[in-house]
C-alpha cells in the first residue's frame, strides 16, 4: 500500500482496472510485472497521457517499485509522459516511407496544422510526431491516430479526408 | 497490398474477403489439418522436428537460422515450465510481411506454435505483438479466442493430454525489442535491454527458464510443412534454401506490398511482379534485406536471385525479406542519413560504443547532407564504424554501421561531391 494518499485511491475506471486484471491474467501468478506495458498503455488510453501519480497507481496495483514502472513508461517511445492533445498523429518519415511521400504527407500536416513536429494545436486538439518504422512501409506514407489506429496512403487529399473525420 | 503468389503461408486466401482471417475460412483452406493429424496419429517428437531438419526452413526474422536445429535445442525432458515465444515486434525499416500475416492469417501462426508447443514439450507461449500495430494485436487476441473456443487451443487439446495456452504481449514503440533478449525482457516487464549471450534462451530465457523464440512467418510456414511434408517445402525453394518467403517490397515500384515466391526467384522477376519502377525511372540501388541490410547498386541486384545465399554472395543479407528499392532520383547521402537518425534514436542506450557511436553516426552524415562536410569525415565514418561493430551485446551496433559501409563502398562519390562542394563554398 502507497503512503502517497494521491496512489490509494483508485485513478482508471472499472473497465480500465478489468482490462487490466485480463493481462495479469495472462503470466504466471508471481510475474504480474510483466503487465505493466498492457496496464500503462490502458492507462494512457482512458487519461490520454501518463502522470508520475498514474505510474505509481499503477505500479502499486501491481504490487512492483514505482520505479519499475516508471522506466518501463519512459523507455517505450509510444507512451507520453507530457499532456498531448486530443488526436495525436504520428507520421513515419524511415526510409521507406519517405521514397512514397512521407515527407511531403509530415510537411502538409505541419502546414495545414500551423505546427511542427513535437507542439500542439492552440485549441489542443491535434498533437503531432515524428514516427519510426510501424511494419507498414507497404501502405506508405502511413500515420498512426492516437497510437493504435493506423492510415494508410495518407496523401494530402487523405488527410483532409481524415482530419475531417476527427472530431 | 498482398499478392499471393506462390507461397505457403498465404496459399489460398481471399484477400478481399473480409472474414479470410477468420478460424471457418482457415479450415476451409486446410488449416488445423496438420494439428489434427498430429494428434490423431500420435506423430512423435522426433518426426515432427525431424521433419522440419528437412525442411529447410530458416528463421525468417533475419537471422536465417535452421528452424528444426533450434527446435531440436530446447531441452525437451527439462522438469521444469518452458516457453515458446513469437516475435511479432516488426520494426526493422522495409519489412511488413508479419502485420499481413496477422491481419490475413493469423490461424497459421497460432497452429505453429501449438504444433512447436508440441514438438518440443512446451505448454505455454507467448506473441510480442509491435506496439504500432495494435489493430492485429486485437485480430491476434480475437483469433485466439476462436481458437479457444473450437477446441484447438487450451487444455487436452482436441480430446488429447496436450494442453498448450498462448497469449497476445503487445509492445509499446522500442526498435530493439525486436532483439530476442530485448523483447524477453520487455515481455518480463522490463526496459528492452539486450542480455548477453550465452546463456542462450533455449537455457536462460523467458524468467529465466527455457524459452525458443521465432519469427510469424517461421511458425505461419509450419502448418504447411507438417500436412505437405519436410521434403515437398525443401522442393519449393532450393537446397538450403528451402521454401517459399514474404518479401516486403517498399519504395519506388508501381506496385509495393507482399509478395509470397519460391527462394530462388531472381529480382528481376520480382521487380516485374511489382509492375516495375515506378513512373518508369530507372533502378538505381536496392537495399535487399531491411535497412540494416548493406545496400547493392542496380546491376549488381539485377543479378542476384532472392536467396539467402545468392544476397549473401553479393555482399549483403537477405535479413527480413524487405526488398527498398530506389530510383534514380534518391541521393544515397540523405538516404543514409535517415537511416543513420533511426539507428541511433533507437539505440537502448546500455553499451557505450552504440549509444555513443550512432550519434556520431548521424551527426556527421548529417553534415555531410547538408553541405558541411569535411575532408576527414568519410575516414571518420569507417572509424566510428569499426569501433560499433562486434563490439556491442547486440546486433544493433552492427545494423547500424552496415548501412554506413555499404553506402561508402558503393556510393562513396556522392559522398565525396558534397564534400568537395562544400569545401569549395568555404573558398577552400
Amino acid at each position: 500500500m502507497s503512503t502517497n494518499n494521491l496512489t490509494t485511491h483508485n485513478l482508471l475506471s472499472a473497465e480500465s482496472l478489468a482490462q487490466i486484471d485480463r493481462e495479469v491474467a495472462k503470466y504466471p501468478a508471481d510475474q504480474a510485472r510483466s503487465a505493466v506495458m498492457g496496464a500503462l498503455r490502458i492507462a494512457q488510453v482512458e487519461k490520454r497521457y501518463l502522470t508520475n501519480d498514474m505510474i505509481e497507481f499503477i505500479a502499486n496495483y501491481l504490487g512492483i517499485a514505482p520505479m519499475m514502472a516508471y522506466e518501463v513508461a519512459t523507455f517505450y517511445n509510444m507512451y507520453d509522459m507530457k499532456p498531448v492533445g486530443k488526436h495525436k498523429l504520428t507520421v513515419c518519415t524511415n526510409l521507406p516511407c519517405a521514397l512514397s511521400g512521407g515527407y511531403t504527407t509530415a510537411n502538409y500536416l505541419k502546414q495545414k496544422l500551423g505546427i511542427d513536429f513535437n507542439e500542439t494545436t492552440a485549441d489542443g486538439k491535434f498533437t503531432l510526431k515524428e514516427g519510426e518504422c510501424m511494419g507498414a512501409c507497404g501502405y506508405a506514407p502511413v500515420m498512426l491516430v492516437n497510437n493504435h489506429s493506423m492510415c494508410n496512403h495518407m496523401t494530402p487529399e487523405a488527410i483532409d479526408k481524415k482530419l475531417a473525420e476527427l472530431e | 497490398m498482398t499478392v499471393y503468389v506462390k507461397g505457403v503461408v498465404f496459399e489460398n486466401v481471399n484477400f478481399e474477403d473480409p472474414n479470410c482471417w477468420r478460424l471457418e475460412e482457415y479450415v476451409k483452406r486446410g488449416g488445423y489439418a496438420a494439428l489434427k493429424k498430429i494428434i490423431n496419429d500420435k506423430i512423435t517428437q522426433d518426426d515432427i522436428i525431424a521433419d522440419m531438419k528437412t525442411s529447410g526452413l530458416r528463421g525468417r526474422g533475419g537471422a536465417g537460422f535452421p528452424t528444426g536445429l533450434k527446435w531440436s535445442f530446447m531441452p525437451r525432458s527439462f522438469p521444469g515450465q518452458k516457453y515458446l515465444v513469437c516475435n511479432t515486434d516488426e520494426g526493422e525499416p522495409g519489412t511488413f510481411k508479419d502485420l499481413d500475416i496477422m491481419v490475413y492469417n493469423p490461424h497459421a501462426l497460432i497452429e505453429g506454435m501449438i504444433i512447436g508447443g508440441y514438438a518440443m514439450g512446451i505448454t505455454v507461449g507467448y506473441n510480442y505483438i509491435h506496439g504500432e500495430v495494435f489493430e492485429a494485436y486485437q485480430r491476434f487476441e480475437e483469433a485466439l479466442e476462436e481458437a479457444r473456443a473450437a477446441g484447438f487451443l487450451g487444455d487436452n487439446i482436441l480430446g488429447s493430454d496436450f494442453c498448450f495456452q498462448l497469449h497476445g504481449h503487445h509492445g509499446y514503440g522500442a526498435y530493439i525489442c525486436g532483439e530476442e533478449t530485448a523483447l524477453l525482457e520487455s515481455l518480463e516487464g522490463k526496459k528492452g535491454q539486450p542480455r548477453f549471450k550465452p546463456p542462450f534462451p533455449a537455457s536462460y530465457g523467458l524468467y529465466g527458464k527455457p524459452t525458443t523464440i521465432n519469427n510469424t512467418e517461421t511458425f505461419a510456414s509450419v502448418p504447411y510443412i507438417i500436412r505437405e511434408g519436410g521434403q515437398k517445402f525443401l522442393e519449393l525453394g532450393k537446397p538450403n534454401n528451402g521454401g517459399t518467403k514474404l518479401f516486403s517490397v517498399s519504395g519506388h515500384v508501381n506496385r509495393p506490398g507482399n509478395y509470397e515466391i519460391p527462394l530462388g526467384t531472381p529480382f528481376s522477376e520480382l521487380l516485374e511482379m511489382c509492375g516495375g519502377m515506378r513512373d518508369g525511372k530507372k533502378l538505381k540501388a536496392v537495399i535487399p534485406g531491411g535497412s540494416s541490410a548493406p545496400v547493392l547498386p542496380a546491376d549488381v541486384m539485377m543479378q542476384c536471385t532472392m536467396d539467402y545465399d545468392s544476397i549473401a554472395k553479393a555482399g549483403s543479407m537477405l535479413g527480413s525479406g524487405a526488398v527498398i528499392v530506389m530510383d534514380e532520383t534518391v541521393c544515397m547521402v540523405s538516404a543514409l542519413e535517415r537511416l543513420s537518425y533511426f539507428y541511433h534514436e533507437e539505440s537502448c542506450g546500455q553499451c557505450t560504443p552504440c549509444r555513443e557511436g550512432t550519434g556520431w553516426l548521424y551527426r556527421v552524415v548529417h553534415r555531410i547532407a547538408n553541405g558541411e562536410g569535411r575532408p576527414e569525415d568519410l575516414d571518420l565514418l569507417s572509424r566510428v564504424g569499426d569501433n560499433i561493430a562486434g563490439r556491442t551485446i547486440c546486433a544493433l551496433g552492427d545494423a547500424a554501421v552496415f548501412p554506413v559501409r555499404g553506402m561508402l563502398k558503393h556510393f562513396r562519390h556522392e559522398f565525396e561531391d558534397l564534400i568537395n562542394k562544400a569545401q569549395k563554398a568555404k573558398g577552400l
